[in-house]
């Protein structure tokens, strides 16, 4: 593995090499070109039934909706803000199914195919974004941790989970093991890099899963970075490798071989996942403002969906009746999530007051009395008249 | 005289900043091509250039760490931090280098670094995007803390921290970007009020009340709503958190009697805890009644759906002014 990441790390590209074409760069770990033909890597042989190939494409479909679906319940009103994962599919199915049940993964605020992957409602989703809740699942149920919104904090947070399994022992081939999201903005926080020092220096079984989108809201990597961001994890004494973010199989068997050396004792792998934000950085940015459509036009021709289905026609995997199929479980998700959030009720005013602390906090339950009084001053005044 | 809104008055006072002293610049993320989520710097790089406007790699700490070295070197940084939860990557950096280098070099080093923040809550945003921290930087000595309220206040308060020799940490109430006033781009700023003092926005004899920021509105707000029920309150907007000017607000709490106090930020541990304790202790024979706080609860910011509750509104002022006035 080791071997893997320093290796790749030898040729050190200018800064040109930022801007490369996916796909183009021999730096850059693929499988499945964007044209939909099956490449070999020596290092990733991957081994996949059509059964296992469609499964994933029905994943990036179902995920796609969901997220267009979201956008739209945004414009309607019914959701605050939503941070689309266009274009990001492959990065976080490929990387989402590459986990075990047992492992743990620490997410953005925009690894909705990850939440998918783990098996989490995606309503759990829509209630953060339509501000019902903070996220109100319980990570350990679905070992997916809350969506964390301050940038990089949550990749110390996975580093010190890691040093847990690591301390429990929990190693080997049933062994578990972390995965961190973050973006290329986020590389530039000294949580970040404390982390990777962290997880380093106790070699942690965690997996720092970059996905670089090219943009951090308006700023474009070369604002956080001159060298490819894969080649920090050298520096800080890991092996770090960059994968076409756009193509699901090199995301899956990257992160499953990056899992498996650190359920092994291996320590940290970073992968960065090179793909692209197709869309506005939230519902409340316009991204004209600072990019080009040409560029969006160049990534249009890697869509991370249409490789596949390339994919899946050129080897008669998959039918007409199979796409349909999928086709229609997406209406039928997006319908379902749609009805789910619009009829999503409103926490009741005194949940304000709950679960602040583990035990009962005098403070807290003298401003909970004061402030159900007070409501219910107005509510005896409506009687009244 | 000029119709702006409150970012846009921000806008133009940090352009007769960056006018005024090539020694400005203005650096954050996102302030350059994009001019910050909120336009405050919009079109400020492209008139100014990317030397002086200046997008950031994204990391606040960096940000204000960066920007005490270039204070050093003779610059006047004005930085902005996103949104308020975002700052405290960044605490570190204020509270123990930023507030306290004139200290250390015995007044050899002076850092007139600004530190603008957008706070508050009320637009309905997901969480770390409605904070109110007011209390933390007020509480650290060697800060100044101004919170402006009105775009008129917004045009000459941040040209008036931009020339303070202190770091000023510059809030700017979010939900208020989109008011607009008058504003007079030609006024002089030596003749503008003081960054120190208070000002006083509604004149009254039953009672004072205290805020600023958001909430100034709000309780002009319930001062209109007071006085069709024969009730007079004067209302007092702050503007500058630390140093407070304590002189204006004794002097209208000695003639009413009465004071309610109203911030965003939870009560316990608020501001309105310390003057409310200065006005007790510096007025307490010409008081009518204990000084009352209106505010956020002593929990996190709640979700969206709920922040209508958590948040000051005419009522809780009203009924606070009630049972002020019931003594
Ligand atoms: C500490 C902190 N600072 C600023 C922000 C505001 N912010 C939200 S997302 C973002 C850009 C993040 O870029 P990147 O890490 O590349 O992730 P992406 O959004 O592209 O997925 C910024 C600056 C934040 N959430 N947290
Ligand atoms: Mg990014």
């Amino acid at each position: 593995m080791a071997v893997d990441g320093y290796g790749a790390a030898t040729a050190v590209p200018g800064p040109a090499s930022l801007q490369g074409q996916a796909g183009s760069s021999p730096e850059l770990v693929q499988l499945l070109t964007p044209e939909g033909e099956r490449v070999t890597h020596p290092d990733y042989p991957l081994e996949l039934t059509a059964e296992e190939v469609k499964a994933l494409y029905r994943d990036l479909v179902l995920v796609r909706r969901i997220d267009t679906e979201s956008i739209a319940l945004q414009r309607q009103g019914e959701l605050g803000i939503w941070a689309s994962l266009l274009g990001q599919e492959a990065a976080q199915v490929g990387s989402g199914r590459a986990l075990g049940p047992h492992d743990m993964a620490f997410p953005t605020y925009r690894e909705h195919g990850v939440a998918w992957c783990r098996g989490l409602d995606p309503v759990k989703l829509l209630e953060l974004f339509r501000g019902v809740s903070h996220g109100g699942w319980d990570p350990a149920e679905h070992g997916f941790h809350l969506y964390t919104i301050v940038i990089g904090a949550q990749t110390l947070h996975a580093t010190g989970y890691a040093m847990g399994i690591q301390r429990d022992g929990a190693v080997g081939e049933d062994g578990q093991a972390v995965i961190v999201y973050f973006g290329d903005g986020a590389t530039s926080q000294g949580d970040v890099n404390e982390a990777f020092i962290w997880a380093s220096v106790f070699n942690a079984p965690v997996v720092f899963f970059c996905q670089n989108n090219q943009w951090a809201i308006s700023e474009p990597l070369e604002r956080q970075s001159r060298i490819p961001l894969y080649q920090r994890a050298r520096g800080f004494g890991f092996p770090g490798i960059r994968v076409d973010g756009n193509d699901v199989f090199a995301c899956l068997a990257v992160t499953r071989k990056a899992m498996q050396a650190a359920r092994d004792g291996q320590g940290p792998t970073f992968i960065e996942a090179f793909t692209y934000r197709m869309g506005a950085h939230t519902t409340t940015d316009d991204p004209t403002r600072y990019r080009l459509a040409s560029e969006l036009e160049a990534w249009k021709l890697k869509d991370p969906l249409e490789r596949v289905k390339a994919y899946l026609v050129r080897t008669g995997a998959a039918d007409q009746a199979f796409f349909e199929g999928v086709d229609e479980e997406a209406t039928v998700l997006g319908k379902r999530v749609r009805t789910a959030c619009q009829t999503m009720p409103d926490p009741q005013p005194l949940a304000i007051f709950d679960n602040v602390y583990a035990e009962p906090n005098a403070l807290l339950e003298a401003e909970r009395a004061q402030f159900a009084a007070y409501l219910d001053s107005f509510a005896s005044e409506e009687v009244a008249q | 005289m000029t119709t702006l809104t409150l970012s846009k008055a921000l806008n133009e006072g940090l352009r007769k900043a960056l006018e005024d002293n090539p020694k400005v610049i203005i650096m954050g993320e996102d302030v350059g091509k994009l001019g910050g989520v909120f336009r405050v710097t919009d079109g400020l790089q492209k008139d100014f250039g990317e030397d002086r406007v200046i997008d950031t790699p994204l990391a606040e700490s960096g940000i204000v760490g960066t920007a005490i070295g270039l204070a050093l070197r003779g610059y006047r940084p004005v930085c902005e931090i996103q949104f308020d939860g975002f700052v405290f990557p960044a605490f570190d950096q204020i509270v123990s280098q930023l507030a306290k280098l004139r200290l250390r070099s015995l007044g050899h080093i002076t850092m007139p670094v600004v530190i603008r923040i957008p706070f508050g809550g009320g637009i309905g945003a997901v969480e770390h995007h409605s904070e109110s921290p007011e209390a933390l930087f007020a509480h650290t000595g060697g800060l100044r803390v101004v919170a402006c309220s009105s775009p008129g206040d917004a045009y000459t308060m941040i040209q008036q921290s931009v020339r303070s020799p202190d770091p000023v940490i510059f809030f700017e109430p979010k939900r208020r970007y989109w008011d607009k006033a008058e504003v007079d781009l030609s006024a002089a700023l030596d003749e503008a009020t003081p960054l120190t003092a208070a000002r006083t926005v509604a004149q009254g004899t039953d009672l004072t009340v205290l805020a600023y920021g958001p909430m100034v509105r709000t309780c002009v707000e319930a001062a209109v709503a007071a006085g069709e029920e024969g009730r007079s309150l004067e209302v007092i907007d702050l503007r500058s958190l630390s140093p407070l000017d304590m002189d204006t607000v004794l002097a209208s709490v000695r003639r009413t009697g009465r004071c309610v106090i109203v911030h965003e930020a939870a009560v316990s541990g608020g501001l309105g805890a310390e003057i409310a304790a200065r006005i007790t202790q510096d007025c307490f024979y010409h008081l009518e009644a204990p000084v009352l706080r209106v505010g956020g609860f002593s929990t996190p910011y709640p979700p969206s759906r709920l922040e209508e509750h958590f948040l000051p509104d005419l009522d809780r002022v009203l009924d606070a002014v009630d049972r002020a006035l019931a003594y």
